[in-house]
């Protein structure tokens, strides 16, 4: 009995409207149309109306930790890109 | 509304679950598992609606409990095939197409139809169908196209199965109807479309098969041996 | 009726995830060198993910753990769904059902975050069908009545949750996501267990003596569930200091306890213990221990119904071959078909009859 009978399947799920879709997790399925349909019954057993994605786990690409220096620190140093680091006077309402 | 009639749409649902929930731990992959419970439970709601009803259209005071754990298999009224062992997985994969290709349609009619409350059972009802026709003809041109093995398995369940599949269409849906479902799909799966012979029946009055008497001493045991108590 | 433990751990559940969140916006301050940054990232709370560079041993126990994990949640599905054809009321049948189905689907959820150490499913499964890895062994009990169904979703399920809630922080990402959503997902299962119990309980007097016959049977290989005791449990400290284990045997064990006593006498029932009295100074009772010689020939393979299980796993592996194989070679069919037609391996793929909507 051969194994990878079923490849592997990451699946994302857009649970609602407005929403990016998100990976949730994976599973095993022989080919796209039985894979979608798995993906339906494991991971959106509670909900309706959301919109799945499964992609073969062999096509993602994906970036390696080690090269976290040359893609991450220029965000890192600088520091002014998130919002937190900015001062907002007292009694700005909303913002 | 009539109340036998509800009953077989009732007990069509009804049996149909108890067969699907024996394959709990025992799919032939995980993910079938999930797959064959979500419609073992979509079956079973449909037949908690249909006998709570049935049992109100009776007027003799009883519940769906009652209907579903008191009755002798002479009372019950689904058709033949629903009461069929699962057999292996082909086996299992025929029944819920063949079934299916006839509750989608029908549920469609009733959903439409003048009973509010049995046309809003129905429409729930009518999505659960089109998934329950799409997985099982997923299945059976996966299982028809697939290896010799399971051509062979297939087919033999086709065949098999195909004489109860005349009680289905000799009411509210037609054998042309159901047929113009199933034979574009038996053809994608490779299969022959069994020609009409033997067409058992009379589920609908009572008469069954030797397999229900079985199931229901299973489903009852516990209910019957505890007369009165609650769960 | 039920108390405040299930929504105090419900709010644990919560509480871990956002602290997963709010440690995925801080840094770690790590500096260079892989060992380093693994030791910040755990450290600081923060979640190892699965391109990380992390120590061998770490990967091979994190994969048995989860693994162990999920082979318990499928094996689990047996003694409980035992009683889905002979449930007492459709409703009791429909709640069953789908906690069984849960339990697949929580399976499936933990082989997926096992995968992502670099070990495939069909690998774990085999491991599991030579007997090389094991599944909890609270399952190689008998489910003998319909009372047993309220006993496990009460003890067997109350204990996993005790000791769940503390993997949702969990070191490794993975694992920690996927307890997560199981933990959110098995609130239902203990209360309908409860439920089930209570509702015999304050039933005919055969129901009253069924639940707590099934008490009796039930209780101390629930206390086993935590395994041995701390001084006898020797992989605990190297599991702790990676955070792979929050908190000890004995901890999580006397947890369970405490939150069980108070809801037997909400049962009405009993626990088969007559030593369980309430210490002053501990602020916590004082219990008999279960027989850990027995736990350890149950592990072994001893118990009730280690067979059972392992052939019926095995059976449906095995019956189940020419299906698999006949989906497989399906898919190799359609994909060459498309090579050769020119188009691409996923366009095939007709959009299925979404739930919720008519087709």
């Amino acid at each position: 009995m051969s194994a990878n009978d079923w490849p592997l399947w990451e699946v994302f799920v857009r649970p609602r409207r407005g929403l990016s879709h998100g990976h949730v997790g994976s599973l095993h399925a022989p080919d796209a149309t039985m894979a979608l349909r798995n993906a339906r019954d494991l991971y959106t057993r509670r909900q309706e109306g959301v919109s799945i994605w499964v992609v073969p786990a062999t096509e993602i690409t994906a970036s390696s930790p080690d090269e976290k220096d040359a893609f991450f620190d220029p965000a890192a140093d600088k520091v002014y890109r998130h919002p937190t680091f900015y001062e907002v006077p007292e009694g700005t309402q909303h913002l | 509304m009539n109340h036998d009639y509800l009953l077989q749409l009732g007990d069509d649902a009804l049996i149909a679950a108890q067969r699907l929930a024996e394959w709990h731990a025992s799919s032939p992959e995980m993910e079938e598992d999930v797959a064959l419970a979500n419609i073992a439970l979509d079956q079973l709601g449909a037949a908690r609606l249909l006998l709570t009803y049935a049992g109100e259209a009776e007027g003799r005071g009883r519940d769906e409990d009652a209907l579903a754990f008191l009755r002798d298999d002479r009372e019950f009224r689904n058709c033949l095939l629903v009461e069929l062992p699962n057999g292996d997985f082909a086996v299992t994969v025929a029944k819920l197409f063949f079934l299916a290709a006839y509750q989608l349609p029908l549920y469609t009619k009733l959903a439409g139809g003048e009973d509010e409350r049995l046309a809003a059972i129905a429409a729930k009802a009518r999505k659960e169908s089109a998934y329950h026709l799409d997985h099982s003809a997923q299945w059976t041109i996966r299982l028809g196209d697939g290896t010799e093995e399971s051509h062979r398995r297939m087919q033999d369940a086709v065949d098999a199965l195909w004489p109860y599949t005349h009680e289905l269409t000799s009411g509210d849906v037609s054998r042309d109807e159901w047929l113009s479902t199933v034979e574009p799909v038996l053809a994608e799966a490779t299969l022959e479309r069994p020609a009409d012979g033997w067409a058992p029946g009379g589920g609908r009055t009572g008469v069954h098969t030797e397999h229900l008497s079985y199931l229901l001493a299973e489903m009852q045991v516990l209910h019957r041996a505890h007369p009165g108590a609650k769960w | 009726m039920y108390g405040n433990d299930i929504p105090d751990l419900l709010g644990e559940v919560d509480a871990a995830e956002t602290a997963l969140r709010e440690a995925a916006a801080r840094d770690t301050g790590a500096t260079h060198g892989e060992v380093a940054y693994f030791d910040a990232v755990i450290q600081a709370d923060q979640k190892v993910e699965p391109r990380d560079w992390m120590p061998d041993s770490y990967r091979k126990t994190l994969i048995r753990q989860i693994a162990q994990h999920a082979h318990s949640e499928i094996i689990g599905m047996q003694p409980e769904g035992n009683w889905i054809s002979r449930a007492p009321s459709l409703k009791r049948k429909a709640i069953l059902l789908a906690k069984v189905q849960d339990e697949a689907g929580h399976g499936l959820y933990l082989y997926a975050a096992a995968e992502t150490l670099g070990v495939s499913r069909d690998e774990l499964v085999d491991l599991l069908l030579a007997g090389r890895q094991k599944y909890s062994s609270i399952f190689n009990y008998p489910t003998l009545t319909w009372a047993d169904v309220g006993a496990i979703g009460w003890l067997v399920d109350g204990a996993a949750i005790v000791n769940q809630v503390p993997l949702c922080r969990c070191s490794y990402g993975p694992y920690a996501r996927a307890m997560i959503r199981i933990c959110k997902e098995e609130s239902f299962h203990q209360r309908q267990g409860f439920e089930i119990l209570h509702t015999l309980s304050h039933g005919t007097e055969a129901q009253r003596a069924m639940a707590q016959d099934a008490v009796d049977r039930w209780w101390y290989p629930s206390l086993a569930m935590f395994g041995p005791p701390d001084a006898d449990s020797t992989h605990s400290e190297q599991s702790m200091a990676w955070k792979i284990k929050r908190f000890s045997n004995d901890e999580l064990r006397q947890r369970f306890v405490d939150m069980c006593v108070q809801q037997a006498g909400v049962l009405g029932l009993t626990l088969p213990d007559p030593d369980l009295r309430w210490d002053e100074e501990r602020q916590a009772h004082d219990y008999t221990q279960p027989d850990y010689d027995e736990l350890m020939r149950v592990i072994k393979g001893d118990g009730p119904c280690n067979r059972q299980r392992m052939a019926h796993r095995r059976r449906a592996h095995d019956e189940g071959a020419w299906v698999r194989e006949a989906a497989a070679a399906y898919a190799k069919k359609k994909e060459s078909l498309n090579r050769n037609s020119g188009r691409g391996p996923l366009t095939s793929a007709a959009a299925p009859v979404p739930r919720g909507e008519l087709p």
